[in-house]
């Protein structure tokens, strides 16, 4: 044993160096060690640099990828008009005489997006406040990674879902609905987001702490005054946060729209008939045959930075909300 | 213990208020334990109406436990299980029948730490009133004004009452705190440490201020710190382990303490 062991060191280190440490004091070691140490302070001043470069990288692409869309953006509109763009309410690239008024992209993102949020937020807000306040802590263990395994499902696999199982329910409780409609994809945009605002929300109002929820108990509160009077307001910028957050992924949400939701750009409200968004657009005329530098080619950017637009606004909401309405505890 | 209050002589004026005043609390046979370990064992104790009972005791002792049980907030743990009987006012507190939420607007708590809501001064102190069905204006502002007065901090806030109280200071917090416990109109305030977190100006105010609020609430006190309850309460209960080593009227147990354990502690042998 002992044998081995003074071996191992030896082929470790060499049988020299073992004699030597073996003399020397813990705190002669770290000295010899701080002291001669080159390689180690070259590594550093190296790291510094590599995660620098790995931040910038990721800076730049995104720099990068918003100056090609702001340069084939302003391409596009050297050929159509700005006044078209957002003054007609009819989107018919592919016709003869085409027509690019954005609205009917809009009009059906927004539907989209609308129907979610009300399907995921009454949800998400309510699993969160399950989660958060009344399920014992082996329940909160085990549904939350649950939660957060369901947020991992490739979103083609509810785009089928929502073609192939919820539209038929649909149409024989609603009947006259299309085949493709707003209203099968816009509930199943909501259960995808669901997992994410249940998460994000559970996550702020857990991170209120117990003594203050204990102040109202105290006080003779109920668990449910509890809830929706302390620790809702207390983390209600989280909350807010969320619910932005999920619109945010809903306007971008792509391919269960492109799957579900037709292809029929349409300035409706009624759920029940098929639309188009951004998204299903972009899938749309990238895969048919718009030729390099075509007027489709472009309007494929134009829309893209509408999207950008969009999305970017609801972020930039986000973080303005939960700085704007932080509360400290 | 009840056989020495009868050898009383006349002057023991608190013991005898002990005995004849209405009892706020009396706390029979209670046990408690967190899983598999009896955190309380065989607490019996009886506390009178308006007067300041501290409960001193070194760490681990038991002593914040008890007050938590008083008003029922050991349930907020769930392995916490309990037996014996805790009658307030002749009410079975542990009773199924008996609401936990009536429980706690009759007895306010103040916590070690001061725990205001993340809302404005104002809105603490008429958050309780709220959530039991005040929500008339005047009467709300009459309830701010009265409470922050009687806790003595209304001087200092009436120009801010819509500003978050996190801007208080500690000290100011926790008279809020208590202010927001007064705002309910309750009939007994319990408190933990009440000023452990506290700087000794600040101490100094909440013990003027639980001087001033026996006149009309029956106070219970937890505290590490023996002069102060020697300096605030009427009758003092050493806890040890889990179990009432001696409960007396305060004069008593910090001049001739009855038992060699209370002796040490006071004296500061251990603990």
């Amino acid at each position: 044993m002992l044998l081995s062991l003074h071996l191992g060191n030896y082929l470790l280190r060499g049988c020299a160096e073992m004699e030597d440490r073996s003399k020397l004091s813990i705190s002669e070691r770290i000295e010899q060690r701080t002291k001669g140490s080159g390689s180690s302070s070259f590594m550093e001043k190296l790291m510094p640099i590599v995660f620098f470069i790995c931040a910038l990288i990721s800076v730049l692409t995104t720099v990068g990828i918003v100056f090609t869309l702001l340069f084939e953006t302003i391409t596009f509109f050297s050929n159509v008009p700005f006044a078209d763009f957002f003054a007609s309410v009819e989107w018919y690239p592919f016709f003869s005489d085409p027509q690019y008024g954005i609205w009917p992209l809009v009009n059906g993102t927004l539907m989209i997006a609308g129907i979610a949020m009300l399907v995921a937020v009454p949800f998400g807000l309510g699993a969160a406040i399950y989660l958060s306040e009344y399920a014992s802590e082996k329940v909160r263990k085990t549904v939350k990674p649950v939660l957060e395994v369901l947020a991992g499902i490739p979103t083609i696999v509810y785009g089928f879902f929502a073609l192939t199982f919820v539209t038929p329910i649909l149409r024989s409780i609603i009947p006259g609905m299309d085949i493709y409609n707003a209203l099968s994809p816009g509930i199943i945009v909501g259960v995808m987001i669901i997992p994410m605002i249940a998460s994000l929300s559970e996550d702020a109002m857990s991170s209120v702490p117990n003594s203050i929820r204990q102040g109202a108990f105290a006080l003779g509160a109920t668990r449910m005054e509890v809830t929706v009077k302390v620790v809702m307001p207390a983390a209600l910028s989280g909350i807010i946060a969320s619910f932005v957050l999920g619109i945010s992924r809903a306007i971008g949400e792509t391919m269960i729209v492109t799957v579900a939701g037709g292809a029929s750009p349409t300035m409706t409200l009624d759920p029940t008939g098929a639309v188009q968004t951004m998204t299903a657009y972009i899938v749309q005329a990238t895969q048919g045959d718009a030729g390099f530098g075509t007027p489709i080619y472009y309007s494929i950017y134009a829309v893209g930075m509408t999207l950008f637009v969009f999305t970017l606004a609801m972020n930039l909401l986000a973080h303005y909300i939960s700085r704007r309405f932080r509360e400290d505890y | 213990m009840q056989t020495k209050h009868e050898n009383r002589s006349v002057e023991d004026n608190s013991i005898n208020a002990e005995e004849k005043a209405p009892l706020a609390y009396n706390v029979e046979q209670l046990n408690l334990w967190y899983a598999d370990n009896h955190a309380l064992q065989d607490i019996s104790m009886k506390i009178p109406e308006k007067s300041v009972t501290a409960i001193i005791g070194p760490s681990g002792c038991g002593k914040s436990t008890f007050i938590k049980t008083l008003n029922r907030m050991t349930e907020m743990n769930p392995i916490v299980k309990t037996n014996g009987s805790i009658k307030y006012r002749e009410n079975e507190i542990f009773a199924k029948n008996f609401s936990v939420e009536y429980l706690r607007t009759k007895v306010g708590m103040v916590f070690q730490n001061p725990n205001p809501f993340p809302k404005s001064i104002y809105d603490n102190v008429t958050y309780g009133p709220k959530i039991h069905g005040i929500k008339d204006k005047k009467t709300l502002d009459e309830i701010v004004e009265r409470s922050l007065k009687k806790a003595a901090i209304w001087d200092e806030t009436k120009d801010r009452l819509k500003e978050n109280a996190f801007g208080l200071s500690g000290g100011q917090q926790q008279r809020l705190c208590i202010a927001r416990c007064l705002a309910i109109e309750p009939d007994i305030i319990l408190m933990d440490e009440p000023t452990s977190a506290l700087d000794p100006i600040s101490t100094l105010k909440i013990e003027e201020l639980v001087q001033e609020l026996k006149k009309d609430y029956t106070i219970v006190i937890v505290t590490h710190n023996m002069q102060q309850a020697a300096r605030i309460s009427d009758s003092t209960a050493f806890f040890l382990n889990g179990v009432i080593v001696e409960h007396d009227q305060t004069d008593k147990i910090f001049s001739s303490p009855e038992k060699k354990e209370t002796e040490d502690y006071i004296s500061g042998r251990f603990g």
